[in-house]
């Protein structure tokens, strides 16, 4: 069971994440298509700044002195900078979005295809193969958070609790929640985030009030390439084994999924990511998975193929949206280029 | 409206569409040599000749024979280039009239990777599972062809219909039955018995269908190109490239097909039936793209990497790239494809010659979708810097809603023109 929760957040916190991103640019009126595509990007500039910082030994001398502390501050550092670097990837997008009034979704599209290009001639060149690995060791060497590193001892039993939240767990997970939960109360009660919305639903009565809609606009976006660059990073750190090969698995577009599966509301959308991370969870390791620890494969023994366990979440997302596709609430303004003479 | 055929050239929408797309790949490949000069530099194994070496290959990597004895690129007609850059322009030029057509009907089809898969999978389990011994191997590839046609069409009609009747968003629909498509295509060929056993060096490949002797006819195309992949698979790309074009601009169901993409409302309003006209064209888009994978897979010499759901084919997302770089004209798409593969042999040769790779031909590609979603805003530029006037861009709306006819737009266009550029000017 425990191993159940760990894993299944571990793959529902980089989809929370950015479908979060998703949330805020559409809310503001942009579609942003281009999720994939920024996690993509931000896996491998997280990925290729660890390695910045290992050619330093930096990591080598932070694991002989023993300080774990200082490998979880290189951490945070790294999706920092993927999330930076996320942000202005976004940034292509939101320019031709709102200066250039270009179609949004050609315009997410060509980022799609422009960072997985752009990240593997570059992986090519730099590791000779298509695959960008850690000079050294990977994510759980370096990463994880283990009961020892606590002040526990290896044999002490922890609690249920204890053992599914405080060992062999990433800092990011919590990061993630954290982020994520500052982020939907900045949406929903604070000025910045009732103007963001407002942009998304009516920009004329917006533009009408003094609000500058072009500059929201970039807000919305940013953001969302920020969390969707951090969203990649975690994802590769937690899934990829701090790897990036120019894919994400379609990471983003099931981030997309879940977004509309939320109804672009942040507390559904963390109920729908939960649910898909179960999904990718049970796809991943149905086989091994021992629900109550009686020894017995439950999953394993029905005997279904691991591709009905991957492609369950599109299929639900396609009968989710057939049955609420009348009340689904998408921002009304979303996909069209703010024009001040329009009413 | 200044698509009239006495108009001045570069007043014509065509023209402007076409300097557009020239301007596009242009900027493609500039940004393409930067992108290159700039790894060269930063990159201490990469000389500077390496660097012009590799953006000599970009621009011209189709004509390359190789390396001389001194080390030096040298170019020339390469008929095996040549021919393979005709034999990878199949599949593309069949997505992008698939996303084309769909274009025409108002619908953005980014779902012909799965409606590739899906017309993949039909057409190999067709060509391989049927007896060659009992059924003449001419007559196994045309029942695996059509049926890869009919398994595209089906998997494209599913957005549309959705689209139709439920009113979802047919992107995320398409994107949806993508990955649902990639992980029961795998899942099909995980419990089938075509996995090639027999070369035991190779592990997720699907047997070639010379294993079961289908392949496509060459019809006489490796005469002209020897040492290349090139069959017939081509002309019947430009043959189904003709026809759709006169589906679109011949016919009365080509005509309702781009009612409903101009105005759906509208469409209706004048007795169009726009959810069917919506399911027909989502239903012949995907049978494109499901032809798309039929062709490049019954050649007999490509092996079909059947572990997808992790990947989806990059096919349908270079298909997007092909139909905005022809703006959506079944002829304009038989040019861009070929281009794209050009652009994707010049790629390998990078690759096989240089220490880049061909990944670089897929950021050119991505430069110019970008480019092509605010296509507007270029063909403006080009027809503000080329031609006296500014085209009627913002004019174009007002005068359709009033009902006004085309000739009298041009004629209230024409002297509004400089007051236009003075409202552009404050925005």
């Amino acid at each position: 069971m425990s191993f159940l929760i760990r894993q299944t957040l571990i793959y529902a916190v980089p989809l929370m994440v950015v479908a979060l991103a998703g949330i805020f640019a559409e809310r503001s009126g942009i579609i942003n298509l281009a999720l994939e595509g920024i996690m993509i990007f931000g896996a491998f500039i997280g990925v290729l700044f660890v390695r910045m910082l290992q050619a330093q030994g930096l990591f080598d001398a932070a694991k002989a002195g023993g300080s774990w502390m200082t490998l979880q501050g290189y951490l945070l550092l790294a999706m920092l900078v993927a999330a930076l670097l996320g942000a202005v990837f976004s940034l292509l997008l939101a320019f031709a979005a709102i200066n250039l009034r270009a179609d949004q979704t050609i315009g997410g599209t060509a980022l799609n295809m422009l960072a997985p290009a752009l990240v593997l001639f570059l992986v090519r060149i730099i590791a000779k193969q298509n695959q960008l690995l850690l000079l050294k060791g990977d994510s759980a060497t370096w990463f994880m958070i283990k009961k020892t590193m606590l002040g526990y001892d290896k044999n002490d039993e922890l609690g249920f609790l204890a053992d599914t939240f405080l060992n062999k767990v990433y800092l990011t997970t919590y990061v993630c929640i954290l982020v994520f939960v500052v982020l939907a109360i900045i949406l929903y009660k604070t000025k910045f985030g009732l103007r963001l919305r407002a942009c998304g639903e009516n920009p004329q009565a917006a533009d009408s009030l003094g609000i500058n809609v072009a500059r929201m606009r970039y807000a919305g976006t940013t953001i969302s390439g920020a969390l969707a660059g951090m969203g990649g990073f975690v994802y590769a750190v937690t899934t990829a084994n701090c790897s990036a090969n120019g894919d994400v698995a379609g990471f983003g577009f099931l981030a997309l999924a879940v977004m509309i599966f939320g109804n672009w509301k942040p507390l559904n959308v963390a109920g729908g990511a939960l649910l898909f991370g179960l999904f990718k969870c049970v796809a991943a390791c149905y086989s091994t998975l021992d629900i109550n620890g009686d020894g017995v494969f439950a999953l394993a023994q029905l005997g279904l193929n691991a591709n009905f366990y991957r492609l369950l979440p599109y299929v639900i997302t396609l009968v989710v949206l057939a049955f609420t596709s009348k009340s689904s609430r998408a921002p009304k303004a979303e996909g069209i280029p703010y024009d001040k003479g329009q009413r | 409206m200044s698509n009239k055929p006495n108009s001045p050239l570069l007043q014509r929408d065509g023209t402007r569409a076409l300097l557009a797309s020239l301007l596009s790949i242009l900027i493609g490949l500039v940004t393409g040599a930067i992108v290159i000069l700039i790894v060269g530099m930063l990159n201490p194994s990469i000389s500077l000749k390496g660097a012009w070496d590799g953006i000599r290959l970009v621009l011209f990597g189709v004509f390359s024979t190789g390396r001389d004895a001194v080390g030096a690129l040298t170019f020339g007609f390469n008929p095996t280039n040549l021919g393979n850059m005709l034999f990878r322009a199949t599949p593309l030029i069949l997505t992008g009239l698939s996303v084309a057509i769909a274009f025409k009907t108002g619908l953005f089809n980014i779902g012909a990777s799965g409606q590739y898969l899906a017309g993949t999978c039909a057409s190999l389990f067709l060509a391989l599972s049927i007896p060659s011994t009992v059924v003449p191997a001419w007559l196994i590839w045309l029942i695996a062809f059509l049926g890869g046609v009919l398994a595209g069409a089906l998997w494209g009609a599913i957005p549309g219909l959705l689209k139709a009747t439920l009113n979802i968003n047919e992107v995320i629909a398409c994107i949806m039955t993508n990955w649902i498509a990639a992980s029961l295509v795998t899942w099909l060929f995980d419990i089938s018995n075509l996995k090639n056993m027999v070369e035991g060096t190779k592990s997720g490949y699907i047997y070639k269908t010379t294993y079961n002797g289908v392949a496509t006819a060459k019809l006489g195309l490796d005469k002209i190109f020897p040492g290349s992949q090139v069959n017939g698979g081509i002309v019947i790309a430009v043959v189904m490239a003709v026809l759709v074009y006169i589906l679109l601009e011949k016919t009365t169901f080509g005509y309702e097909l781009k009612a409903c993409g101009a105005n759906r409302h509208a469409a209706r309003y004048a007795g169009i039936r726009d959810k069917r006209n919506i399911v027909c064209s989502m239903a012949i888009a995907g049978a494109m793209a499901g032809a798309a994978g039929a062709l490049y897979y019954l050649s007999g010499n490509t092996e079909f990497f059947w572990s997808t759901y992790q990947a989806l084919p990059s096919e349908g997302f270079d298909g997007i790239a092909v139909a905005l770089l022809a703006v959506n004209n079944p002829i304009g798409v038989v040019f861009t494809g070929i281009f794209m593969s050009l652009l994707s042999i010049a790629g390998l040769q990078l690759t096989n010659l240089t220490a880049y790779n061909e990944y670089i031909t897929d950021v050119i590609i991505a430069v110019i979708v970008y480019l092509s979603a605010f296509s507007l805003v270029i063909k403006l530029w080009i027809s503000g810097r080329k031609a006296a006037g500014k085209p009627p861009l913002f004019a174009r709306k007002k005068p359709d809603g009033a009902g006004i006819t085309p000739a009298a737009t041009e004629a209230a266009a024409a002297p509004a023109a400089p007051e236009e550029t003075g409202k552009e000017a404050q925005e």
